[in-house]
């Protein structure tokens, strides 16, 4: 289960922040998530739900998410592409020397405390 | 009226798992401990290549295992039954080891006094993948029953992987798995990718990777 892992390690993250900022309770947290990461970030909130209802900190916060578009730069013909739409194939000129420049992403954007 | 703090974060959320991996590399570098990654599917043949991967270094290195497991420690015993010195590692519902899990293990297990870890991860091709353990290198198995399409479908775990196993080649004759086509897919994540065809039943191609990692083991000494 790949979306345990990640709130956990959210969480972990959180509380750090939490401790060197003098945040008693935090009421949401925003995520960037890659399009290309594999995440189902219905199923991360349902997770943070139960993980966060263990802990005093983050009790009744939500968690957020923003996604960030996967992009694949072709190094053939210097476009930029859809990873998302056509692959590891540029839609462009048909050559297959192509890499992910984003959309692999997880980052922890922001926290709003609110006490 | 409440107040509404809002803190600018813009951490990875695997930044602090990365620190802490960078970190036991950095130890078991000084300690001279080569520690191993085996990541693999549920059933891949983790514990029996390592079983026999184990009883042709014994005799050269000091070896140790820690199996990590979501619970119950049968592979662990399976270890002990040779006399190969193992712990369990409950990764406590959690889908991979982590590098906070993997330097606790380590201490536990007094890593020091080993030439040669290896550690089982948890069977899945994605959360290993997301996971730094800390390793040295990176192993991927990946048993002919499950089809030479792999590559395709989990490409991060190809892609942090230094080497990749190809196991149970005795069954062979039974699936359509072409070896050209696997190895292709793999270079193309991962040029630099070493692939090992091998047999944890039968022994064959054995000599390859056991050879590969005693030139790893050499150059660090
Ligand atoms: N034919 C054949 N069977 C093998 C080979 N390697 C392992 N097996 C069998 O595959 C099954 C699983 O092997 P394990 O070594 O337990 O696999 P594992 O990856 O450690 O499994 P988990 O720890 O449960 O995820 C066992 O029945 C083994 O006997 C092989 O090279 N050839
Ligand atoms: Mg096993
Ligand atoms: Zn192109």
């Amino acid at each position: 289960m790949h979306e345990m892992g990640i709130v956990y390690h959210v969480a972990d993250e959180v509380e750090k922040i939490a401790a060197q900022n003098d945040i008693c309770h935090i009421g949401s947290v925003t995520l960037q998530i890659g399009e290309v990461t594999g995440v189902i970030f219905d199923y991360m909130s349902d997770l943070w739900g139960w993980v966060s209802d263990k802990s005093s900190l983050l009790k009744g916060s939500r968690l957020l998410y923003e996604q960030i578009p996967a992009v694949t730069l072709c190094k053939s013909c210097g476009q930029r592409y859809s990873t998302v739409q056509s692959g590891r194939q540029c839609p462009h000129c048909g050559s297959w020397d192509t890499v992910l420049v984003q959309g692999n992403e997880y980052i922890i954007k922001q926290i709003e405390a609110d006490s | 009226m409440s107040k509404v703090r809002v803190i600018d974060v813009h951490t990875g959320i695997f930044d602090e798992n990365n620190r802490i991996a960078d970190e036991i590399r950095r130890q078991n570098q000084a300690d001279q401990t080569f520690l191993v990654n085996i990541m693999a599917s549920p059933g891949a043949g983790k514990t029996s290549v390592l079983l026999r991967t184990i009883r042709e270094l014994k005799r050269q290195y000091r070896i140790g295992v820690m199996e990590a497991d979501i619970d119950y420690a049968i592979d662990a015993e399976k270890m002990e039954r040779e006399d190969i010195p193992a712990i369990q590692v409950h990764t406590g519902g959690e889908c991979a080891m982590d590098a906070a899990m993997t330097r606790q293990a380590l201490s536990e297990f007094s890593s020091k006094d080993f030439d040669l870890i290896f550690l089982e991860n948890v069977g899945n091709l994605v959360c290993p993948a997301e996971n730094d353990t800390g390793a040295s290198v990176n192993v991927e198995i990946l048993s002919v029953p499950e089809g030479d399409d792999k590559p395709l479908k989990y490409p991060l775990m190809f892609q942090v992987c230094q080497v990749v196993l190809i196991n149970k080649i005795d069954t062979k004759k039974f699936f359509a798995f072409d070896d050209e086509a696997v190895k292709a897919r793999i270079h193309a994540l991962n040029p630099d990718a070493k692939v090992f065809f091998l047999s944890a039943k039968t022994g064959e191609g054995f000599d390859q990777w056991t050879g590969w990692l005693k030139a790893q083991l050499q150059l660090r000494s």
